[in-house]
């Protein structure tokens, strides 16, 4: 590697976070043929008991840490979304909120309690929830607070991750909840069911009984190994494309309610306050949306040329049916092609080459969904909810080329 | 075999696979749950009070609980920083810079006891007795002019207590209109 590159590439670690630079292509170097290199020429290393990425890779990790002032897991951290490519989120990598930290919980000494509104109060350890019939399904998780920066009145000059990594997706695996709930003879009348963690916030939400008895899981796994202790180890609440602070981690206990109990975290927050000072309550499906990961802010294009746009849509409403792309600042759309499988409720891919002609332009992608939900322009979502929800922001993201190939977010 | 045996043949068949399809099998290895059990961990309490302990205590109380256990996150009388705001904000929910307290926001007076029992104080949650609980948020309450400052909360009066922005709330589920 010649001198220049080398720089070229540091400075671009440094300041894009390893979000990778869209180059020109190869300059010959040392590490062309004819040369053999070294790693051919010694035996390499050994097994490992736990592999982790490439050493090479280890600027790719978790961005944007924020928690409350004088704690350090009272907030949340975000996927390096621009970093990633494909739709799973590898579990190191997948955004944590949490509300008091990460419980230490031994898998031994935890307890699913179901009680409340049922023939039978029942007591389940994790050895007698590993018996039951279980499910895989691919979803998205989404807090309810991803890409809120959105409302902010001018762009925030941050990466993909940092302002819409607040979303990931996985394959979950876990018991069917109405399996449970069955087997503890809910009361076929019972409307709501209480969930609440096992964390030192004791982190609790009402759930509508009907999503509990269609897609809801006790998942146990995550990408086929169990959960990672900031996702929920050793059991999570999970349902499909609703909000993610619903998705209650360390579950511990659920209880049949007839009425919602109006946690903290379903009326202080996660209600999403309008213009007009009314609040929106119980908003669970997350809005269909999307956004370009690659080019995005913090890249540089390295002159005129074939690019491969590449980006993420989704919706907690179904599947993603159509991500539409504009490489002229809205004046023309087309479709992006969507790589299958495209599963509901998870993160699709799509992607488009594009050839550059090396001048200012704007960058915008749109998801729609099956059920024909649209996503909206941002200057029309903030026209209609004002810019003080904090929550359940779908608005478009835009990205604006300079013609010097330097990507920013831009509002447009 | 009859037409008729034939029938009812096919009918038990139809009767046992649609069972079958209905419901998957599961192996019942939840084990009964005590009341005492229970009770030991059930600290939800609804808007109706449902939940709420025996106990109370008044906002004189709740004054030396909160400089003691709060005030160092939550600032003098709830005045917020380094943490959350708990007192004012009203009347600034639909201007540029709202401010979200429990007096300005929160719907129910029953979810100040519910999270204060279940998550406060930060380092030390579970930590309050009923009665602290029941003075703190008698304190909050009084703070933001809801409640006298010498009016006990109680399972039978903290439910009662009107929260003035529960009307502002706009219930979504199960109809979205956004």
């Amino acid at each position: 590697m010649n001198g220049t590159r080398r720089r070229f590439l540091e400075w671009s670690i440094g300041v894009l976070a390893a979000t990778g630079v869209l180059t020109r292509g190869t300059k010959a170097d040392a590490a062309d043929p004819p040369d053999v290199p070294p790693w051919m020429k010694s035996p390499g290393a050994g097994f490992n008991d736990y592999g982790v990425p490439a050493k090479y890779e280890n600027k790719v990790t978790r961005t944007f840490p924020r928690s409350q002032p004088g704690t350090t897991g009272s907030g949340a951290i975000r996927a390096p979304l621009e970093a990633l490519e494909g739709t799973i989120t590898p579990s190191g990598l997948h955004f944590e909120r949490s509300h008091s930290g990460v419980p230490d919980i031994d898998p031994v000494k935890h307890r699913l309690l179901i009680h409340g509104m049922v023939k039978r109060p029942l007591i389940f350890t994790l050895d007698a929830l590993m018996r039951y019939p279980m499910v895989s399904r691919v979803h998205f998780l989404e807090c309810a607070g991803n890409s809120q920066l959105l409302y902010l009145p001018t762009p925030p000059t941050l990466t993909a991750g940092q302002t819409h990594g607040l979303v990931s997706c996985s394959e979950w695996t876990g018991v069917p909840l109405r399996l449970l709930l069955e087997e503890a003879g809910v009361d076929p009348r019972a409307p709501w069911l209480l969930a609440e963690g096992a964390d030192a916030a004791a982190m609790s939400r009402s759930i509508p009984m009907a999503k509990a008895m269609d897609d809801a899981m006790l998942a146990l796994f995550q990408n086929g190994e169990r959960l990672r202790p900031e996702n929920g180890y050793p059991i999570r609440l999970f349902l499909p494309g609703w909000e993610g602070n619903m998705s209650v981690k360390w579950l511990r206990r659920l209880k049949v309610v007839p009425a919602p109990i109006m946690t903290k975290d379903e009326t202080s927050r996660y209600t999403d306050l309008q213009a007009d000072g009314k609040s929106l309550m119980f908003t669970y499906p997350m809005e269909v949306k999307s956004v370009i990961t690659r080019p995005s802010h913090g890249m540089s294009l390295a002159g005129a040329g074939l690019y491969q746009i590449s980006g993420l849509a989704w919706s907690g409403e179904g599947r993603v049916r159509k991500v539409e792309v504009t490489t002229d600042g809205g004046r023309t759309w087309v479709n992006a092609a969507l790589t299958e499988p495209v599963l509901p409720r998870a993160l699709t891919r799509f992607r488009l080459p594009w050839h550059w002609d090396g001048a200012a332009t704007v960058l915008k992608s749109r998801a729609i969904d099956d059920a024909g939900n649209v996503q909206p322009e941002r200057d029309r979502f903030i026209a209609e909810h004002g810019s003080n929800a904090i929550f359940h922001c779908n608005a478009i993201q835009a990205w604006g080329v300079a013609a010097s190939g330097e990507v920013k977010h831009v509002y447009a | 075999m009859s037409t008729r045996e034939l029938a009812c043949a096919a009918l038990a068949l139809l009767v046992t696979g649609c069972a079958a399809a209905g419901r998957v099998e599961t192996p019942n290895l939840g084990r009964p749950a005590t009341a005492a059990e229970i009770a030991g961990w059930d600290i939800s309490v609804g808007p109706d009070g449902v939940g709420l302990p025996p106990g109370g205590g008044t906002a004189t109380k709740g004054a030396i609980v909160y400089e003691q256990k709060c005030q160092a996150c939550h600032g003098a009388k709830g005045a917020g920083q380094p943490n959350d705001r708990l007192v004012g904000g009203h009347g600034t929910l639909a201007s540029k810079t709202p401010v979200r307290t429990v007096g300005s926001y929160w719907p129910y007076a029953t979810t100040v006891f519910d999270y204060v029992r279940r998550a406060m104080p930060y380092v030390q949650p579970q930590s309050l007795t009923d009665d602290e609980v029941y003075a703190v948020t008698a304190y909050l309450l009084s703070l933001n002019g809801i409640i006298g400052e010498n009016d006990e909360m109680n399972a039978q009066t903290l439910p009662k207590v009107r929260m003035p922005n529960q009307v502002n709330f706009i219930v979504i589920y199960p109809r979205r209109e956004r």
